[in-house]
């Protein structure tokens, strides 16, 4: 009987010649990753717990990115703390104003094909456009691994999400997963693994994979994997030889197998204040804004500033409406300025900021108040999550928010 | 597992992390002055209401949203005994083990009673106005981290220094 | 008459004025950022009979000190601004820079009296207009009559000759000049910079001589206009105003006389804006925050310095460095001239034009012992985070450079 991907990876961590969906595994961590908000905790149970050495400094990464730039005062506490466990680990991969930790792993090469990854947080997932399992944990789980190298998992059963054909014009990766959570629900894939096929995914770049990889977690899922081609090992600088192994079996079993066709896909949003309470733009068009955010590991990169730059270029945001752009790391916002996307899109009004989590962690970088209305690029529009519990919060693609934040009123591009 | 009975507060479908606890309080230095604002996005006094030994029981999904370890410990220190949902997020659940918060799962629980109901947990069951509702077995390897008092006490355990 | 009175006797209708005459005056332009517009809205609503605004067309709002919102309750007043604004048919600029910046660019013109809910509005003599900062009850008052009464102050000349040497800027000489005259030395006074030394400052350095004056306890600076203030209006699409110059026989409390050819870089210590001492002094100072920005100094002149002393450097990893162009247009500037690349490169932080770090409450804040070195307007107590946290100004280069090391340094 043959093995999906993610059995596929566990095996290839273990050496085990076979495991199957419930068993229970210890695996090998090739790395994890600890941003600013949780190194504190992580640091005090981990000295709680009596370890006094992380199992390898070489493959611990620590990433400030909620906290950039500082916006309280007890903030700094964290970076203390951080650089404090840095110095006396000996830790060497740190970043502390690069951008967003879910960015940065697979960009930075932390995260490669085939790895076991675990961070301290939940959209972790996003590494498996690379098809690394990755996967979020919390403080007193890392302290742990930190000590040990090792955790315990129940290898998750598998969820085959086929999709081929041409998408049209006008709709995005985030829209695919937008739908695809609309119709397993926010819970429809709980400690499951999502395995992406088909036609449209292959001819998907690597950053739009981390998009639907990212908002895995939405609809629960312990994993969301993408076979790695050749695209991923140039983008991960691996020889593709070493990966092409990676593949689910023809044979293997899953849980459940859902098919899209791309041209039945529509630009959809994610309507206050469930991921899963998705409906086509086409439903909700013309309803006024006060805010459009792009940013945040879901949406933040290159391609997204593109979108948004083409869209905007030469225009100008409505007026009393604020675009806020955070790139999803400095290298992108490097790239996004040579490409003159930087360029058009403050021209056309945004605001840029700092590569960080920004708006989308709800700590800075654009709160909203009772009764305004965001479309934003990110990846959960709870309650509360960008300011007060009267916020509304509309999740859409790069494409959406930026024809939304011209017109003043929610709108998809025109098929 | 020993049994205890407690006062029952209802919590519906989908109670993400979030509401557990805001971002904007995250920051704070402890848990105990957190758990002021635990589930204020939705019922602003329930933190101050929640007594020592009441029992959470909700809907599914409990826990979803990010992997904040606060949430789990926030409900904790305000002293629930357990929370019975139909179903949980992932990270909250491993979360939730690791600081010895019990988590018991039953599809039916939630419809049939009301808050403020008086329930009993024993071994693989709940009783609740009469009525059984089983719940599932826990895996012995997360039994194992309850009995230690949750990962730091288990860790401790395997490092000689409790 | 000395510059500031001739402003005022002109925003009066008279022929002259001395100091210590009242005068009623007709304000050219009210601004009002996002620290009080909110209290003055509801001021507006609540204690005012039949609330009209004179002149909407004068009145100028803009949101730079908290943007984008940290929390709901910013928002919630920009929120109000914004309303407001829209129902009034109010100029308003929101996330568009520092508000002195945008008044500078957009709106002063020499010759004109404008009011400012913010204490640096004193910048605007840079043009050779009469920028002075003002309360809420005040701002209220102008708003809903048009005009307001000015107490016609006495006026310190400072005669400057000379040029600066190289590494030397106009930051260095202001702090040199609060340092010389202490933080109330110009109290309720107008600074009038002139003579051949001003005449050599560029806008810029203008803007940064009268932009803190205020530090000093001044209503306001002036540099006497010329040419280049000509030259700027029509760089940015506006012309006319009045060109004043102080008549020979202006009446002077004191007359300060200052080389620039002499002045030295300094940094002016925690927590005291008058404190400043040559470099050398505090060198080795550890530091875990700098900033360059804010309406002192944050336009495309320190842009440059920056970006030539980065050049091939890396900002030390134990070092926040965040830069906050002063305006869109700098941004937009600063980006077609490669420096927010190499900012970027060199590994700072790159923000929205904003007052940032400066106004300490929305981005960069510091924490407990904390060290900052900053190109903004003030380093009191607490002005960048908490309380026990230490601020010190320096220039552009100074702040660079130290970056660059760890440690407060004007070499490398």
């Amino acid at each position: 009987m043959g093995h999906t991907l993610i059995e596929k990876i566990i095996m290839r961590n273990t050496g085990k010649a076979s495991v199957k969906a419930g068993d229970i595994e210890i695996v090998k961590a090739d790395r994890v990753m600890i941003h600013d908000i949780f190194i504190p905790f992580v640091a005090d149970k981990f000295h709680e717990m009596g370890f006094t050495k992380v199992w390898d400094q070489d493959k611990v990464v620590l990433i400030y990115d909620h906290l950039v730039p500082t916006s309280a005062v007890e903030d700094v506490r964290h970076f203390q703390k951080g650089d404090a466990f840095v110095e006396e680990q000996g830790l060497t991969h740190v970043h502390r104003s690069d951008g967003i930790c879910h960015q940065l792993m697979p960009e930075m090469g932390y995260a490669r094909p085939g790895d076991i990854v675990f961070g301290t947080d939940s959209h972790t997932t996003t590494y498996g456009a690379v098809g690394c399992f990755s996967t979020g944990v919390g403080y007193t789980e890392m302290a742990a691994v930190l000590g040990t190298g090792e955790m315990w998992v129940r290898v998750p059963k598998t969820i085959r999400v086929n999709i081929n054909g041409k998408l049209p014009k006008g709709v995005y990766a985030k829209d695919i997963i937008l739908t695809l959570l609309g119709d397993l629900r926010a819970d429809g894939a709980t400690y499951a693994t999502l395995e992406f096929h088909g036609d449209t995914v292959d001819a998907m770049s690597v950053a739009s994979r981390m998009t639907i990889a990212n908002m895995g977690i939405e609809a629960g899922a312990k994993a969301a994997l993408f076979e790695p081609d050749e695209k991923t090992a140039a983008f991960s600088k691996v020889d593709y030889d070493s990966v092409k192994d990676l593949k689910a079996d023809p044979d293997a079993v899953y849980d459940k197998v859902i098919d899209y066709k791309a041209e039945d896909f529509v630009p959809v949003m994610a309507c206050p204040s469930k991921v899963d309470n998705i409906h086509p733009v086409s439903e909700v068009k013309g309803t006024s804004i006060d805010q459009v955010f792009i940013g945040s590991c879901t949406n933040g990169r290159l391609e997204d500033l593109q979108v948004a730059a083409d869209i905007l270029r030469g225009k100008h945001v409505a007026k009393y409406v604020k675009l806020i752009v955070t790139p999803a790391s400095r290298s992108i916002y490097i790239e996004a300025l040579e490409k003159g996307y930087i360029k058009d899109l403050a021209e056309a009004g945004a605001i840029i900021t700092q590569p960080g989590c920004g708006l989308c962690c709800g700590r800075a970088c654009g709160i909203l108040t009772d009764g305004e209305r965001v479309v934003a690029t990110n990846n959960r529009n709870f309650l509360g999550r960008m300011g007060t519990n009267k916020v509304e919060i509309y999740l859409a693609s790069p494409a959406t928010a930026a024809m939304s934040a011209l017109t003043g009123t929610i709108a998809a591009v025109e098929a | 597992m020993k049994e205890f009975t407690g006062r029952v507060w209802l919590l519906p479908d989908d109670v993400d992390t979030d509401i557990i606890i805001p971002t904007e309080y995250l920051a704070l230095p402890t848990v105990d002055d957190m758990k002021q604002y635990a589930f204020s996005p939705l019922r602003e006094d329930l933190a101050k209401q929640i007594k020592p030994g009441d029992i959470i029981v909700a809907g599914k999904n409990f826990g979803c949203g990010s992997s904040r370890e606060q949430a789990p410990e926030i409900i904790k220190h305000l002293g629930v005994a357990c929370v019975i949902a139909k179903s949980y997020a992932r990270i909250f659940f491993r979360n939730s083990f690791n600081n010895g918060l019990l988590l018991l799962e039953n599809e039916h629980l939630y419809d049939e009673i009301k808050e403020g109901d008086t329930i009993t947990v024993k071994d693989g069951e709940v009783v609740a106005n009469g009525k059984s509702y089983p719940v599932p077995a826990i895996p012995q390897n997360l039994m194992e981290i309850l009995e230690a008092g949750g990962l730091v006490k288990a860790m401790q355990k395997r490092n000689g220094i409790a | 008459m000395t510059l500031g009175e001739k402003i005022i006797a002109r925003a009066a209708g008279v022929q002259s004025v001395k100091p210590g005459e009242i005068h009623t005056i007709d304000v050219d332009y009210l601004m009002s950022n996002d620290g009080t517009t909110h209290l003055t809205i509801d001021m507006f609503h609540n204690q005012v009979k039949k609330p009209r605004i004179a002149d909407p067309k004068k009145l100028v709002f803009i949101i730079d000190h908290n943007i984008p919102a940290e929390n709901p309750k910013t928002a919630a007043a920009h929120k109000k601004m914004r309303e407001f604004a829209k129902e009034h048919d109010i100029d308003f600029y929101e996330g568009e820079g520092v508000c002195h910046q945008i008044m500078v660019e957009k709106y002063v013109k020499p010759g004109q009296f404008i009011m400012g809910a913010d204490s640096h509005t004193c910048s605007y003599g840079a043009l050779g207009a009469f920028g002075t900062g003002i309360g809420c009850t005040d701002f209220l008052y102008a708003m809903v009559t048009g005009k307001s009464w000015v107490l016609v102050p006495e006026t310190l000349r400072f005669e400057l000759t000379g040029k600066f040497r190289e590494g030397v800027y106009p930051r260095d000489l202001i702090l040199t000049i609060i340092r010389d005259i202490g933080a109330n030395g110009a109290n309720y006074k107008v600074m009038e910079f002139g003579g051949e030394g001003a005449h050599n400052l560029s806008i810029n350095d203008r803007f940064v001589l009268c932009n803190l004056a205020v530090e000093a306890g001044a209503k306001t600076g002036i540099v006497e206009p010329d040419e280049k203030v000509t030259a700027y209006l029509k760089e940015h699409g506006r012309e006319g105003g009045d060109l004043f110059l102080p008549d020979a026989d202006a009446v002077y409390e004191k007359v300060y006389h200052y080389d620039l050819s002499q002045i030295e870089p300094v940094v002016a210590k925690p927590d005291f804006v008058d404190t400043a001492v040559p470099v050398a002094e505090v060198e080795g100072v550890e530091i875990q925050e700098a900033f360059l920005g804010s309406c002192n100094n944050g336009r495309i002149d320190e842009l440059r310095v920056a970006a030539e002393i980065l050049k091939g450097h890396k900002v030390s990893e134990h070092v926040r460095f965040l830069i906050a162009p002063a305006s869109r247009d700098v941004y937009l500037q600063a980006i077609d001239e490669g420096l927010v690349k190499t900012f970027m490169e060199a590994g700072a932080m790159m923000m929205n034009p904003n007052c940032s770090v400066c106004w300490g409450s929305c981005q960069g804040v510091i924490g407990e012992g904390e060290t900052l070195i900053s190109t903004g307007t003030r380093n009191f107590k607490g002005r960048a985070g908490h309380k026990d946290s230490k601020v010190y100004l320096a220039n552009a280069a100074v702040v660079t450079k130290s970056a660059i090391a760890g440690h407060i340094t004007n070499s490398l």
